[in-house]
């Protein structure tokens, strides 16, 4: 049995706000019954004020995805358009007191159904490259399908890189060797197979082709208490500094604005700005920082800076 | 309608409650009957003693011909493990594998892995829509090459049961040895492996009112066997490592009682199990049973709710005391629905929300009149949550997101 927060009890036992809504003029539905999941969340937005006037959803799946839609309900009612839209699935999740990992998911698919609705609710056309394929990384509900694409198309030729642009294995880290099987089929098929050159000098083999392991990851641990503020900026802007190239190979760019505490606030520009993947690259800031850093932050657009910061 | 005071466990295919016989049987193993079997001494012959009286409840259970074909695992994976590995060792020339798509993982996933990892090719029987074994694929596919057949004696999530006498027949014809995973079907169904073309079979003990953690393979006389564990000489070498003395005590006081209370399973059991499952059929609109509801286990149950899904099946049932399971994808945290109702076609509709109710003796009456109380109620309560479901027409709607 999962182990659910009451709160997420709570809203799947006596869900808020469900059933259909007649006078809704804005209307996001996601998922599939293929998943497992599938959501329709409908707005009432008053169009003078563009706040939320009343929300609704109807949802199959399981108990975290039904809790799910009706924290969300709850927690964009009142809200205007742009202030909802600042929500991701990190505060349905917070709102619910916490999901188990392998329910993140429920609270992703909260968040893409607000971004369809909006999307809708604005007229705009609401595109997302998810397609069927053999499930990989549980978590974050990435398929095989959604890697391949990634690794083709970025050039990607480790498990890490798929982490950072997909999330997928950025959690529970139990699909790392599937993602790997993925990697590997992809490279033979590309003829991209030289991952290993990377690591040891061509034409040495025996022991001295076997590099001693980094000892990067004890590190962080180590280094966390003892930065300085000064160390600590050094050590992001190195981290960002050292992600850029790759981000700057999707014709993309990525720029470190402010440090606010555990908040990271970062500008992506170029090809980044307004693409699909965006998301996906913030997450693998994120995680690039917190391996780095050795502490939990979060990195945010610069857009949701408070305005007194600058 | 009041919720009897333990609650109400129908998941017995997933574990069954020890029966207080089996434990009375098996607290002296813990306390003055300590000793280990192999010492020479008296505290070690009296365990020696209590294994042996285990082993000829089982062997009576499984119909075998010896004691001494009866091999102490710990449970029914180990089981499974042991008579693959065991005969591919034995025949090493041999590179093939039949088995079928509804298997319990103990097998699918080491038959992947002998795939991946040593080239052995693996023939997956599939299933028609009730799960009925395609005998025309399974013929084709034995040969002279294949080393080993498993298959399942009943399907655990569905309760189906496949003509394991005919199957392990045609596998001896072409000199394959036929193994069979009867973990659901022991101690439910009558057997008599003296006569049987059957060379190995696993039990696990806990599905039969044993504990956890024993269980058994049945190696038929003769038979070429190489063990997994080596060690000791335990088991007649055939499995290494001390024995695990006060559960081989309680699986054979479990065979002995499941050999007396068989006909009961067959009888009352089975009658509580059409009553529950007429009764849903009856109140519940767009619900179906999977698997043969001809030819299964008498204490399953396996319905399928179309546009809900299980996991939430399952927690409101859990919150009305009733345990149940579920092939839903988010119960297994695999985020599938499960392979035996997508090998039987089950539209995804309806996979996802694939309700098991599996009973045993200790089931009661009262029981089953609360479980027919409390589920037309959950199902109308989900359904109305479902963007699938048209709640004014009581029948599926159209819905088909554009992100999929």
């Amino acid at each position: 049995m999962w182990n659910y927060t009451d709160k997420v009890k709570e809203h799947f036992f006596n869900p808020k706000n469900s059933g259909v809504l007649d006078t809704a003029n804005a209307v996001g539905e996601v998922g599939s019954i293929t998943c497992g999941d599938a959501l329709r969340l409908m707005l009432k937005v008053d169009p003078d004020t563009q706040i939320i006037q009343d929300a609704k959803f109807q949802t199959f799946g399981c108990g975290s995805a039904i809790a799910s839609s009706s924290a969300l309900t709850e927690m964009i009612i009142g809200k205007t358009v742009d202030e909802a839209l600042v929500l991701t699935n990190r505060d349905i999740a917070d709102y619910l007191g916490g999901l188990p990992p392998e329910k993140m998911h429920c609270s992703v698919m909260g968040a893409e159904a607000l971004r369809a609705a909006i999307a809708n609710y604005k007229g705009e056309a609401w595109e997302d490259d998810h397609e069927e394929g053999e499930l990989v990384c549980k978590c974050f509900g990435i398929d095989a399908a959604m890697i391949e694409r990634a690794v083709t198309v970025n050039g990607l030729t480790s498990l890490e890189e798929v982490t950072h642009y997909t999330k997928a294995g950025g959690s529970c880290q139990t699909c790392h060797e599937k993602i790997e099987e993925v990697l590997e089929a992809v490279m033979a098929k590309t003829g991209i197979l030289k991952p290993a050159a990377k690591h040891s000098p061509t034409g040495v083999v025996g022991l001295d082709a076997i590099q001693p392991l980094a000892a990067k990851p004890a590190e962080p641990a180590a280094a966390a208490s003892k930065l300085t503020n000064v160390q600590r900026m050094q050590a992001i802007m190195g981290a960002i500094e050292a992600m850029r190239p790759q981000i700057q190979r999707d014709g993309g760019d990525v720029e470190l604005v402010d440090i606010d505490g555990k908040d990271i606030y970062v500008r992506l520009t170029g090809a980044c700005s307004g693409c699909s993947q965006s998301a996906g690259t913030m997450m693998g800031v994120q995680m690039k920082l917190v391996e780095t850093l050795g502490e939990f932050v979060r990195v945010k657009p610069a857009s949701l800076m408070p305005a007194h910061a600058n | 309608m009041t919720i009897p005071n333990s609650g109400v466990y129908l998941d017995n295919n997933a574990t069954t409650r020890v029966d207080p016989e089996v434990l009375t049987e098996m607290l002296p193993l813990f306390t003055e009957h300590f000793g280990n079997p192999s010492s020479m001494h008296a505290f070690g012959a009296a365990v020696g003693g209590k294994i042996e009286w285990a082993r000829k409840q089982v062997q009576a259970l499984l119909g075998a011909g010896y004691d001494s074909e009866i091999v102490f695992t710990s449970g029914g994976t180990e089981s499974d493990n042991t008579a693959i590995l065991s005969t591919i060792e034995a025949y090493p020339k041999k590179k093939e594998i039949v088995t079928s798509v509804v298997e319990h993982p103990a097998v699918l996933a080491l038959c992947d892995y002998l795939e991946k990892k040593r080239d052995y090719k693996i023939h997956r029987i599939g299933v028609d829509s009730k799960g009925n074994l395609d005998m025309d694929a399974y013929k084709a596919a034995l040969s002279d090459r294949v080393a080993i057949v498993s298959i399942m004696w009943a399907n655990n999530e569905t309760g189906t049961i496949f003509p394991i006498e005919e199957l392990a027949q045609l596998a001896k014809a072409v000199g394959a040895i036929f193994h069979t995973d009867a973990v659901q079907a022991v101690g439910k169904i009558p057997m008599k492996l003296a006569d049987s073309a059957v060379d190995l079979l696993s039990l696990s003990g806990h599905k039969l009112h044993a504990p956890k953690g024993i269980g058994a393979l049945y190696v038929k006389r003769g038979l070429r066997f190489r063990p997994m564990m080596r060690g000791g000489h335990q088991e007649r070498s055939r499995r290494a490592g001390t024995e695990n003395a006060p559960a081989i005590v309680g699986l054979g006081a479990a065979a002995h009682l499941a050999l007396t209370h068989m006909a009961e399973e067959n009888t009352r059991v089975k009658a509580q199990r059409d009553r529950l499952e007429q009764a849903i059929l009856a109140a519940v609109p767009s619900c179906f049973v999977t698997g043969n509801p001809d030819n299964r286990l008498p204490n399953t149950c396996n319905v399928a709710f179309e546009y809900i899904e299980g996991e939430a099946i399952l927690l409101l049932l859990n919150e009305q005391g009733i345990a149940a399971s579920s092939g839903s994808a988010c119960t297994s945290g695999s985020l599938e629905p499960s392979h035996v109702m997508r090998a039987m076609g089950v539209p995804y509709t309806a996979a996802h929300g694939a309700t098991r109710f599996s009973l045993s003796r200790d089931t009661t009456d009262a029981e089953i009149d609360h479980v027919i109380a409390v589920v037309p109620g959950i199902i109308a309560k989900l359904r109305s949550l479902s963007p699938y479901w048209e709640q004014s027409a009581g029948k599926a709607k159209d819905f088909a997101p554009v992100y999929s």
